[in-house]
């Protein structure tokens, strides 16, 4: 166990990298590649039992020891969002929700209106509640504000791999938020993952970068190093950004080597 | 007992019941132990402790749900 956890609510996480299960091939590169990325956060949508379907994901995560945090995916609504909430919760046996309430099927940009008032309605409802929100400081004040146990930004569009769009807004969350940040979509590599730890995001929240990967598996264990490598580097405190260079070698007791030019 | 057919809505395909059958007899068609499932009938969730207990009648809506990979 490390000395730097991440917190959410009541509970806390070695791993800062949560997982989704979206797009993986099969359960098989599903559980290498969670294993891979140590992830112990791992989140599973609510859909219409198919009793036809072989195997389950819930057996895979039950397996690893990793947390399962029901999503909301494909509600348009407050009431669609906040009914899945609640069968989730039954289903599951958790209370914890990730949160999205999202506008069009194109851009799968959350609805803040529709978010921030399933989002009152659920932490009312008892709901440890992690809402995937726009990349809007003030919009992630008002969650905050809600009580939401996190914050959840996108770096860009679900899936795009379009990675951290607008990294200032970023700055801004982090800066005003009493509760971790945490982004989500948008990153498409390692680097993307690193950046968003560089800026002050608490964890970094992926799926389809590792499981639509070339090699699945291996991007899961990618990710795992930028999100350390990028926590690192935060905690470090990187070098001012300058415009002109800054020897890192001394000047003084230069030997004089050049002809062309003086010895005294 | 009546055993006159009704019709009820399952995840969203119609379904003829015998009247006054209950949520427990149809959640069991579908999985043995009901673990991972969650049921609501007319857009509110009915607790697993209720299902034996929840008659289902004429045009009712139930989704019967469980997780997968998603997010």
């Amino acid at each position: 166990m490390s000395d730097d956890r991440l917190t959410i609510g009541d509970t806390s996480f070695d791993s800062r990298l949560i997982m989704g299960t979206g797009g993986a091939s099969s359960l098989d590169v599903l559980e290498r590649s969670l294993i891979a990325s140590g992830t112990e956060l791992t989140t599973v949508a609510m859909r219409r039992l198919d009793p036809t379907v072989q195997g389950s994901v819930l057996s895979v995560l039950e397996r690893l020891g990793i947390r399962v945090l029901p999503n909301t995916a494909g509600c348009f609504t407050a009431g669609e969002a906040v009914l899945t909430a609640r069968l989730a919760r039954e289903a599951l046996g958790t209370d914890w929700i990730k949160l999205e309430v999202v506008a069009d099927e194109r851009t799968l940009l959350p609805d803040p209106v529709e978010l921030l008032d399933a989002a009152e309605t659920l932490v009312d409802d008892g709901f440890t509640v992690l809402p995937y929100t726009n990349d809007d400081p003030v919009l992630a004040r008002r969650l905050q504000d809600a009580g939401c146990a996190a914050i959840m930004p996108l770096g860009s569009p679900i899936g795009s791999g379009l990675g951290i769009r607008n990294p200032h807004n970023f700055q801004l969350i982090v800066e005003s938020a009493q509760v971790p940040v945490i982004l989500d979509a948008g990153a498409g590599t390692a680097s993307d993952v690193a950046l968003a730890m560089e800026l002050g995001c608490s964890a970094v929240m992926l799926a389809s970068a590792v499981t639509r990967a070339q090699e699945p598996v291996l991007m899961a264990e990618a990710m795992r190093y930028a999100v350390e490598a990028g926590r690192f580097a935060r905690r470090a405190g990187r070098i001012p950004r300058r415009h002109f260079a800054e020897a890192s070698s001394p000047m003084a007791g230069m030997a004089a080597l050049d002809p062309e030019r003086p010895a005294f | 007992m009546n055993s006159l057919p009704m019709a009820v809505s399952l995840n969203g395909e119609r379904r003829e019941l015998a009247t006054g059958t209950t949520l427990d007899t149809l959640v069991a068609e579908f999985t043995a132990t009901g673990a991972g499932v969650a049921a609501a009938v007319n857009e509110a969730v009915v607790p697993r402790s209720r299902w034996a207990q929840t008659p289902l009648g004429e045009g009712d809506r139930i989704e019967v749900l469980t997780a997968v990979q998603g997010g």
